[in-house]
């Protein structure tokens, strides 16, 4: 598939046009619901570090040195892959699978243009932005957690910051952005793939959608086992 | 012209098409007629290159698509239109959009010219005033009639037409098969098009091919077709039920 997607490219214009419009849907689309999330599971990373911290030996600062990590390290990256997965990945599955059925796939190619890169070539470059995304949930994140921990009276605001910093490394941000981007390009394969293979009719279109959203979650947490061994171990 | 010799095509162990020999004349609407599973769209789908023949040679104006590199295959498929079976219009571009498409693809116009081409053809088709509406905002003729000016927009050499009567009622059937041979006949194209539909090859079966178990089983036209005493061909023809009482009632002098 690969091969047909950076093989004969569309018109550069048309491409561009269908870049941002990629965009506006995956990346700006899914603003919302990142910010929802990153938000509140960062505030229950908090909370439940808080809530479990009973020995009076730990610093409070710890608090805030497990949600940034935690946050930093798997959560926005990883989780809000997953859940990416289902949704972009479905999106990306029911749309390419529409298509096929409707034999919108065969009048492209019938016209001579390279449909594989006409439909996935700017979904590949529009995920080029996921980091972007990411990072907004690593900020919304630690906000979430700051929320929890000092509004809810578990830690003074001061506390927090100096365990926000706390032995940062910024490798992290390294590896989490690394990952992040193997992340992006395995988002818009992976249910492009499912979206463009499929056969049969509507029904199909939707277990095309399931099937994928199961493959890109399973390679997700593979690759992300594989490039946690390799980069941090 | 497109002249198809010995077109052989198997899939696994199937014999599909068992050595096709047939001449699709310019200017004229070609049929492929048979019943379902008779090699039609093997046929057609071979023809516009999707399909590799096993054997046998495609020709388009006396030059063989074999012998065509991978540039002058995109070109050629440039010249071709095709109307599919369920329109296959880009759900998420508008009628205009849709028109549109090819040329945006294909050419360096301005928008300008480009609008132009687009409300002449959509003028063709008498859907001027549904330019900005989506495909599921149109009824199905409709549709078939965007289908149509989306495919001929370009000005294509080569019009293929996939069933394009299918879930029309008899009087826009009618419609759809009379534009698509006044538009064979205005641009001076090859048409070819697969049907079931006796009403059509009555209306526009000017050079018609009729398969049977992927053999060219007979070929003629229109005036010939109702005439002939090939079983085959006799078969197929009067399967419906009205094309019989017709037959009958002609029989006996009604």
């Amino acid at each position: 598939m690969l091969k047909g997607v950076f093989g004969r490219m569309t018109k550069r214009s048309v491409l561009k046009e269908l870049i941002f419009k990629e965009i506006d849907v995956v990346i700006i689309g899914s603003l919302g619901i990142v910010s929802f999330l990153s938000f509140f599971i960062g505030a229950v990373v908090a909370l439940q570090t808080a809530l479990n911290l009973n020995n009076p030996l730990i610093p409070k600062s710890l608090i805030a040195f497990a949600a940034r990590q935690s946050i930093i390290l798997e959560f926005a990256p990883t989780f809000i892959s997953i859940i990416m997965a289902g949704k972009v990945g479905s999106f990306i599955t029911s749309s390419i699978g529409s298509m096929r059925v409707t034999e919108q796939i065969d009048a492209l190619e019938v016209m001579g243009i390279n449909s594989l890169n006409y439909l996935v070539f700017p979904k590949i470059i529009a995920m080029l932005t996921y980091p972007f995304l990411i990072a907004i949930s690593m900020f919304l994140g630690i906000m979430g957690a700051y929320t929890a921990a000092v509004m809810g009276g578990f830690v003074p605001a001061d506390v927090f910051l100096q365990g926000l910093q706390e032995e940062f490394d910024p490798y992290h941000l390294f590896y989490a952005f690394f990952k992040t981007f193997i992340f992006a390009f395995i988002l818009a394969t992976v249910p492009s793939y499912h979206g463009y293979y499929m056969k049969g009719g509507s029904l199909e279109v939707g277990q095309a959608s399931t099937t994928s959203f199961v493959w890109t979650s399973v390679v997700i947490i593979i690759t992300n086992y594989i490039v946690t061994q390799l980069l941090l171990s | 012209m497109i002249e198809v010799k010995g077109l052989k095509k198997s899939f696994d162990d199937e014999h599909i098409l068992k050595g096709i020999d047939f001449v699709f004349e310019t200017g004229k609407t070609n049929l492929i007629i048979g019943q379902s599973g008779s090699g039609k769209s093997v046929l057609m789908k071979s023809m516009l290159g999707l399909f590799t023949p096993d054997e046998g040679t495609i020709e388009y104006d006396g030059k063989a698509y074999s012998s065509f590199n991978d540039e002058q295959k995109r070109e050629l498929r440039q010249e071709m239109g095709m109307l599919f079976q369920g329109g296959a219009l880009f759900d998420s571009m508008t009628v205009q959009e849709n028109v549109m498409f090819p040329l945006r693809m294909f050419t360096k116009k301005k928008k300008r010219e480009l609008k132009d081409r687009v409300d002449e053809v959509l003028e063709r088709v008498n859907l001027s005033d549904s330019g900005n509406k989506y495909p599921a905002e149109i009824s199905g003729g409709m549709q078939k009639r965007v289908a149509i000016a989306r495919a001929i927009v370009n000005r294509p050499k080569y019009l293929f037409c996939d069933e394009p009567n299918s879930g029309l009622d008899p009087r826009t059937a009618t419609v759809i098969d009379n534009l698509i041979h006044e538009l064979t006949v205005e641009y001076d194209i090859t048409t070819v098009v697969i049907t079931h539909d006796m009403n059509s090859v009555l209306e526009i079966g000017e050079n018609i091919a009729f398969l049977k178990d992927g053999v060219l089983a007979w070929k003629g036209d229109k005036s010939k077709v109702f005439k002939t005493d090939d079983k085959t061909v006799t078969d197929f023809v009067y399967s419906s039920d009205l094309f019989k009482k017709v037959r009958d009632a002609q029989q006996q002098g009604l």
